[in-house]
């Protein structure tokens, strides 16, 4: 499809997006809850900082942090690649190859559709942080706002398109839910979900800057929380984007590549 | 409109016997083998026609749809709808054409029919006023008036059914592959989606390949029939030539005023059914003339027809003629 006929169905598309997350309001509800780790880890970490700060995190920081890493996981998050498993086991990716858009614009407009949803949950949060902790819950300056506002959308980009590669490895092996799973492993240990990327000894923080994982919650939290200087937030956001750029070429190779080999079963 | 020559679709696919062994065994070693699901058929199809797609399970009927949809890629063959090739699947053959499988959705399951039709509109540019247009036909032919502000999970399959045409026709395809659209519905919605079908060929001038496992669909819309079997194809040509070519004897039902004994009915013909007041005799085609004559005259005939044979009993005898005629080459 043409890039002006899929940017005028988009909004049709994001519509409709919206519309499927009503539909779904509990199972919205409950991934919701699913998500809430970041709230006993601010818990938890509060309690360790409160005889002494840890590394350069006492404990309203923690607080700062792990509110901040709650809002970023509502605003960032993707299932693409559970969707894509399932439509080329069932087949019924059949029916959305019938149209002339790429399934990957409708499983994106499914995705950023349920967002609106999760403000209902993000934005009494944030408030939250912002009256207990104070406004370095939020960027303090307009630079600060527009550099977290394109790292929040890398980071959901970096996450869509992860699932994208992850769900079409299913075109070429039975099904790939198990390697969403190792990849899930590693970004609960290497994103700043569970804890600030700070905290890992210098060695392993060097490994950690060159992966993705940081970028998809770490460094929104990091600039939600106003912690860099202007230079800094933009050298981490040109990495983000990078890996914005490499898994962009990686995910469509694999689908236009997969497409060729799906056997549309069923029917 | 539609080339098909040659085309051939095989499959590799991991086959293991069951058994916890043999699942240990597949973690290591797998075996594969070469499913033939298409093994080189050719046709023509010319624009505006209805062609019946017809064969047995696993006959690589719904295989040669998706190739032609552009959903498969071809092993080899060339294959061209309305000058397009469709594994390449470009936006101009998309809004061409539409597959409509009875097996598989396209509604939104938890929405309203009527926001699937919105994003059809949306997804293939469909200007406003055609739009409308388009949708007042469908909801009033259809009679989906009280449908399609439900969400489809709450529609019967045949309501539902309805809103799939009504979903895959918004863009008005020139081309329309219809996969079992009647699978699972009663008589009367069978007999409602054949009608409209067939209005909608008639209206539009489009191309439609339809296959069935219900011959009342066949008859009522395909004039030509394609049988494929195993991949290969075995027939191409009239319904009714088919008819003739498997089963050249017609049939001779009859109503009777009054019970008569088997005896009576023999010497007419071959007697197929026969209970007190009705039967039913196979003649051959050169002798039902004569047959009607001798039934007017010597039974108590009450009412008389000339059938051909159930199209159910000819492709039944088609299917299995040339399933002996495989066994006899593989011996």
């Amino acid at each position: 499809m043409s890039a002006r006929s899929t940017l005028r169905a988009l909004p049709t598309l994001l519509r409709i997006g919206v519309s499927e997350a009503v539909a779904y309001r509990a199972e919205m509800f409950v991934w919701v809850l699913s998500t809430t780790m970041p709230l006993i880890m601010m818990a938890l970490w509060t309690a360790v900082a409160r005889e002494a700060p840890v590394g350069p995190y006492g404990s309203q920081d923690f607080v700062r942090y792990f509110l901040a890493a709650f809002v970023v996981r509502q605003l960032t998050g993707a299932w693409a690649a559970w969707m894509i498993n399932y439509e080329v086991r069932q087949g019924t990716l059949a029916m959305r190859l019938l149209r002339p858009i790429s399934p990957l614009w409708s499983y994106a407009a499914e995705n950023i559709g349920a967002m609106p949803m999760r403000l209902f949950v993000v934005v009494p949060v944030a408030i939250f942080a912002v009256s207990t902790v104070g406004w370095k819950s939020v960027p303090e300056t307009a630079w600060g706002w527009v550099f977290f506002l394109v790292s929040l959308f890398g980071a959901w980009l970096i996450t869509f398109l992860v699932n994208v590669a992850i769900g079409t490895l299913s075109l070429y092996m039975e099904s790939s839910t198990k390697l969403m799973d190792v990849w899930l492993a590693l970004f609960f240990v290497c994103s700043g979900y569970l804890y600030p990327v700070d905290l890992f000894p210098p060695v392993w923080r060097t490994l950690i800057d060159w992966l993705p994982f940081r970028y998809q919650i770490g460094l929104p939290v990091e600039l939600m929380t106003n912690a860099h200087g202007f230079g800094d937030a933009l050298a981490l956001l040109g990495r983000q984007w990078l890996w914005v750029g490499l898994l962009l070429v990686i995910s469509l190779g694999l689908w236009n590549r997969g497409l060729k080999r799906f056997a549309a079963f069923g029917g | 409109m539609i080339s098909v020559r040659d085309l051939r679709k095989h499959y590799q696919v991991h086959k293991r016997p069951p058994g916890l062994k043999a699942a240990l065994r597949s973690v290591i070693h797998r075996t594969y083998t070469s499913v033939k699901a298409v093994d080189g058929i050719s046709f023509e199809i010319k624009p505006g026609e209805r062609v019946g797609f017809l064969g047995p399970n696993g006959a690589g009927k719904t295989t040669t749809l998706k190739v032609l949809s552009g959903l498969l890629h071809p092993s080899s063959g060339e294959v061209r709808v309305d000058g397009h090739v469709p594994r390449h699947r470009e936006d101009a053959f998309l809004k061409k054409i539409m597959l409509v499988m009875g097996q598989k959705q396209q509604l939104l399951w938890d929405l309203p029919p009527a926001e699937t039709f919105e994003l059809n509109r949306a997804i293939y540019d469909v200007p406003r006023a055609q739009y409308k247009q388009t949708l007042d036909e469908l909801v009033t032919l259809l009679e989906l008036e009280e449908l399609i502000g439900k969400p489809a999970r709450q529609l019967s399959l045949g309501e539902r059914m309805k809103c799939e045409l009504a979903a895959a026709l918004i863009h008005r395809p020139k081309v329309l592959f219809l996969d079992e659209p009647t699978i699972g519905l009663d008589v009367s919605m069978q007999a409602t989606m054949r009608t409209f079908i067939k209005s909608y060929n008639e209206r539009n001038g489009a191309t439609l390949i339809l296959t069935s496992h219900y011959m009342d669909d066949v008859a009522a819309l395909c004039p030509r029939v394609i049988v494929i079997d195993k991949g290969l194809l075995s027939y191409d040509g009239g319904l009714d030539a088919l008819v003739q070519r498997v089963r050249p004897e017609k049939r001779v039902v009859l109503r009777l005023n009054q019970a008569v004994a088997a005896d009576s009915l023999a010497p007419l013909g071959k007697v197929v059914t026969h209970d007190n007041v009705t039967a039913v005799l196979q003649v051959p085609q050169d002798a039902v003339n004569a047959t009607v004559s001798r039934a007017l005259s010597s039974l108590p005939v009450q009412d008389l027809t000339v059938e051909n044979a159930p199209l159910e009993e000819v492709m039944s005898e088609l299917f299995a003629e040339s399933k002996a005629r495989r066994e006899k080459v593989g011996a």
